[in-house]
Parts: C-alpha cells; sequence; structure tokens
C-alpha cells in the first residue's frame, strides 16, 4: 500500500524498528550518510548500513546485500533507499526476498515500476520523502528550524515509539 | 480520518507552531528568555553543528519562541518553512544576501517603500549588486531587465504607498520563464487577504511590525519560502555548489526542497546576526491570533474613510485601496493644506509605521520617502501633497470626526487667505 497521508506515515514511523539503508554512505557531505546518522544517533531505530564497497559506518556493521543482512539479522522492517531509480526494481526484488514489511524511497528516487512492484507484494511504500524531514515533522525537529510541521495539536506530546530515551 | 482534516486560516492563526510546551505543558507559548541551549552529549552538539540534526544551538540562529512564530507564518502563507528577523529590511537583506553576490543582477518593482529603495540603490549596490527598477503594473518592463546574472524579481502585494495591486500571477511567470524565483513583500496585505505563494510566488517577506504585530509594539521581519523553487537549476552557485561557509556542503544535494531554507539560516542568517528577539517574537504570535478579526475591521473602517474624505469639497483625490486599508488622498492646496491638517488632528496618530490598531497618517515625500529624489517620487506613485492613511480599529464615527476637524482647519484657512486676498 501506498502511504502518503501525515497520519499513514507518523504510524509506518511508529511501528518499525529495524531499518536497512541500502545506499549508505561514510561521507559525511552525502544526504545518505547525513539520514545515517540521524536515525543512528536521534531516534530509537536500530538502522543499519546495506553496501558493499563498506565494512562499517560509524562503528555500526555493513551488509553488503539484503540477503546477507536477513540472514543474519532476520527480516528488516523496513528498507530504506538511496539509490539510483533505474537500480531500484532490483532493490524491490532483494527486499521482498529478504522479508522487508516497508520500503521508503528516498527524495527522488522514483520509479513506477518499483513503486508497483513493491505495492503489489504488499509491502507498505513511501515514495519521494526523505525519512529523517517524516521523522523530525512528528518529533518536533522541523517545529525547531521554523519548518511548516503541518501539525495542529492542544495535546501534550507524550514519551512514544519515536522518541529516543 | 482525524489526520487528513484540514484547518482554516483562523485555527491555524491561533494554533500553527505553538502545540502544548513539551516540556511543561505550558499552553501559553513559553518566552525562552534565553542565549543558549545546554547540550546532551559531545556526540549531539557535533550532530547539531553538522545540521544532521534539528535543536537549538544559540538564540542568533534559532530560538523555541521565535520557532514557534516562524511556523505560524509558514503556516498562514502556505509556505514549507520561515526565518524571522530583528526587522523587515533585515529579512529583506537576508534574501538578497541568500542569492546574489558581487557581479549579480536584481530587478525590483519602482514603487516600494522607500527604504527598500534605498537598501538596494545605495547599501546592497555597494556590495557590487545591481538592481534595476522596473514598473509595477507592466510585467513586460521585468522581463526586459532579466539579464544572465538576475538572481530575483521583487514586488510588493500593495505599493506603499501608491497602493497599486501587482499582478503576482503574472510577475510569476515573466520570473519562472527565465528561470529565477519571485520575491513578495506581502505586508500591507497580510496572509489573510493574500496569499502570493498560492498565485505562484517563491519567496514571501513581511515587515511583522505591521499588521502581524497589529499593535505597534515590536519591529521584526519575516522571510517564508514554498519549497517549490528549482534551486539546483543551475543559476544559484550559492545553494548548488560547494558552500565554503559549511564545510563544502552542497545545499542542494544535502536538504532537498530544504535547501534553501537550510541555508539562509544555518549561514546567511547566522553571519548577518539580525535575529528576532523571542520576546518580539511571543508579541507577534499574540497579534497573529487576531489577525482575521482585526483585518476585517481595518478594511471596513477605511472603507467609510474613504467614502467619507471622496464627499468633502477640501479633498482632491482619493486612491481608493484595491486591498488593505492603507491609502494616499491629496488636498486642494497641495503640500501646506496637508500640512495644516495633519497638525490639527486629536486622534490619529502623526508617525510612520502603518498597520496598527491606532490609526495613522503621515506625510510620505517629506518623511518615509524623503531620501527619494522627485522622479523617484513620481515613479513611486508619491505626490508633493500625499497624505498617506492608516486606518486603525476605533470607533470610525471618532476617525471622522478627527477628519472633519483636520479639514475643517484647512477650508477655515483657505477662508482667512480669501479675506485677506
Amino acid at each position: 500500500m501506498i502511504l502518503a497521508t501525515p497520519a499513514q506515515i507518523r504510524d509506518l514511523l511508529a511501528r518499525v524498528h529495524t531499518v536497512a539503508m541500502v545506499g549508505a554512505s561514510s561521507n559525511p557531505l552525502r544526504p545518505s550518510y547525513t539520514v545515517f546518522s540521524y536515525l543512528r544517533t536521534q531516534t530509537p531505530y536500530d538502522v543499519t548500513p546495506i553496501n558493499p564497497t563498506l565494512t562499517a559506518i560509524d562503528g555500526i556493521e555493513a551488509y553488503p546485500t539484503l540477503a546477507a543482512y536477513a540472514q543474519s539479522r532476520g527480516a528488516p522492517d523496513i528498507v530504506d533507499v538511496f539509490r539510483k531509480p533505474s537500480e531500484v526494481v532490483g532493490v524491490v526484488n532483494d527486499a521482498i526476498a529478504a522479508g522487508a514489511k516497508a520500503i521508503w524511497f528516498q527524495y527522488g528516487v522514483i520509479s513506477d515500476e518499483a513503486i508497483a512492484l513493491a505495492d503489489r507484494a504488499g509491502l507498505d511504500v513511501v515514495v519521494d520523502r526523505c525519512m529523517k524531514v517524516e521523522h523530525a515533522r512528528f518529533r518536533g525537529g522541523l517545529s525547531m528550524n521554523g519548518l511548516n510541521s503541518g501539525l495542529i495539536t492542544s495535546r501534550r506530546r507524550a514519551g512514544g515509539p519515536l522518541e529516543r530515551d | 480520518m482525524h489526520h487528513e482534516h484540514r484547518f482554516g486560516f483562523a485555527t491555524r492563526a491561533i494554533h500553527a507552531g505553538t502545540p502544548p510546551d513539551p516540556a511543561t505543558g505550558s499552553r501559553a507559548a513559553p518566552i525562552y528568555q534565553t542565549a543558549a541551549y545546554v547540550f546532551g552529549s559531545t556526540e549531539q552538539a557535533a550532530e547539531l553543528f553538522a545540521l544532521r540534526s534539528y535543536g537549538h544551538i544559540y538564540s542568533r540562529i534559532s530560538n523555541p519562541t521565535v520557532a514557534a512564530f516562524e511556523e505560524r507564518m509558514a503556516s498562514l502563507e502556505g509556505g514549507l518553512g520561515a526565518i524571522a528577523f530583528s526587522s523587515g529590511l533585515a529579512a529583506q537583506l537576508c534574501a538578497v544576501l541568500s542569492l546574489a553576490q558581487a557581479g549579480d543582477h536584481l530587478v525590483c518593482a519602482q514603487n516600494v517603500y522607500g527604504g527598500t529603495v534605498t537598501q538596494l540603490s545605495v547599501t546592497v549596490k555597494r556590495m557590487g549588486i545591481e538592481t534595476t527598477f522596473v514598473s509595477a503594473e507592466n510585467p513586460d518592463e521585468a522581463r526586459a531587465a532579466i539579464g544572465a546574472g538576475t538572481k530575483f524579481v521583487f514586488v510588493e502585494t500593495i505599493g506603499n504607498p501608491s497602493g497599486v495591486v501587482a499582478d503576482l500571477a503574472a510577475f510569476a511567470r515573466v520570473a519562472h520563464e527565465a528561470g529565477v524565483p519571485l520575491v513578495v513583500d506581502n505586508t500591507f496585505a497580510t496572509p489573510y487577504l493574500c496569499r502570493p505563494i498560492e498565485l505562484g510566488a517563491d519567496i514571501v517577506l513581511h515587515s511583522a511590525t505591521k499588521f502581524i504585530n497589529g499593535h505597534g509594539t515590536a519591529i521584526g521581519g519575516v522571510l517564508v519560502e514554498s519549497g517549490k523553487f528549482p534551486w539546483g537549476n543551475g543559476r544559484f552557485p550559492l545553494l548548488d555548489t560547494p558552500s565554503p561557509g559549511y564545510h563544502g556542503k552542497v545545499f542542494t544535494e544535502t536538504f532537498g526542497e530544504y535547501a534553501f531554507l537550510m541555508r539562509a539560516r544555518a549561514e546567511v542568517s547566522r553571519d548577518v546576526g539580525a535575529a528576532m528577539s523571542p520576546m518580539d517574537a511571543w508579541l507577534m504570535l499574540l497579534g497573529l491570533e487576531t489577525l482575521e478579526l482585526r483585518m476585517d475591521r481595518h478594511v471596513r473602517n477605511a472603507r467609510a474613510v474613504v467614502d467619507y474624505l471622496r464627499s468633502r469639497p477640501e479633498v482632491a483625490w482619493v486612491r481608493e485601496p484595491e486591498m488593505g486599508s492603507v491609502f494616499t488622498f491629496g488636498l486642494r492646496g497641495g503640500r501646506e493644506a496637508g500640512q495644516r491638517f495633519i497638525d490639527a488632528l486629536e486622534l490619529w496618530s502623526h508617525l510612520a509605521n502603518i498597520g496598527d490598531a491606532k490609526s495613522l497618517v503621515i506625510h510620505p515625500a517629506s518623511t518615509t520617502h524623503s531620501q527619494l529624489s522627485d522622479e523617484e517620487l513620481r515613479l513611486a506613485g508619491v505626490e508633493p501633497e500625499s497624505i498617506r492613511l492608516s486606518v486603525g480599529l476605533e470607533d470610525v464615527d471618532d476617525l471622522l470626526w478627527d477628519l472633519t476637524n483636520g479639514l475643517h482647519a484647512v477650508s477655515s484657512f483657505d477662508c482667512a487667505q480669501d479675506d485677506i486676498g
């Protein structure tokens, strides 16, 4: 199912725990490193780089493929994709084979074929959004920077699955 | 589903940016009167400085009370985010410095606030950035003025004080055809009367001192960005090439649609240092809660004042506002009659501001626009005899009573002159 509303995305972020990040980079100037580092240091997620050219990022062991991750760690809750659109049909096939429940295509990672494939396989799908930005929207990070979170509430924010202790 | 509900303007003017304070439950927005913020750990500090996490470091860069005001303005204008400043001119300078550097070029409507004209034609020009001034009534002039080095087109929604309402959609088309953004000063209209982003604008500026504050209690400015402009189109090296001010970061690559706002805050606003204070942000938040109520009454009172002036023989002309509650009129007897009129008023305040709950009056040619040449005054739509009114929220009968006294001072003087003559 393709998730597009704020409520659907907030619920997805609240129910996942293990994140396999395909295409994570160790270069601090790359967007994928920024997201990896945010998810590792600011959220309760268990995030793992999937990149055959690296052994680890910031002390977190990297796996060469989603299959290798699944063999050692089990099925990931969500696969976060930083790859060229032309390469992501293969990533979706790997994610399905690894037993992932959801797949998240980052900004610009748009492939209609890959989206349809993941949707048909029963995965929850998020397209052209950033996992860091969406987490920050519901955790108050966007608001701290004067960014429009779109949220209106008179309820006090309680600790929850998006919070880091 | 509850979360898909779209909240209306008045609700967002009261709630956007201010959920209950997570630390204390305080329902009113707390005034976080602090210069700096303790880091959770050395790792967290490093993540914050590298722009990889969200949080406050130092109130020159961000502050929770100011951020609440920024988010509320972004919500009301329909933008991606906002940055508040110590004044409207500071917000405008930040827009210039975020996009342009020495050798670059800007296009600006010629009927804008006199302070904007001098900022661009004197101070910004000294930095090596040239501005071409064009008609606000003819977007083709803007099209012709755009060159290879042009970084934006700038107009006011409602010209100050000419009252000319710019065709924002037409200016947006002209700018976008050339690959440059449209920057709009929406001070006179407020997002209640006009939302430029919905008409194609990319950056919206305000002097928040005016209707947003609404009570003449603080100076402030704000910049709102739509998040829709393609900053990676090759025209904006400050955004899509490695930044020496940020470890070689390429903002369009790292931040996507947030590139402009992240750089404008983390680099330009940081270096300019013209931050809004928490106390002033709190006054702006309070003002916004009644924006819709106030604007409706401002416009209603202005309508009554226009009708009254039109009925009076002492009045030569009235430039009726197409939008808003600020307009100019001229007296028979020109500049001298205008001075006698202003000196005779009891209730209207003679001062250089607009958008207050109190009704305000001024003679632009000798005050707000006095730095302009005669030619610039003519192009700005300011006649030597123009009197500018900012109609406030008082009982309209009292406003008209006072204007009647002012007009009597003009007509009785004329009679006295006739007697002598």
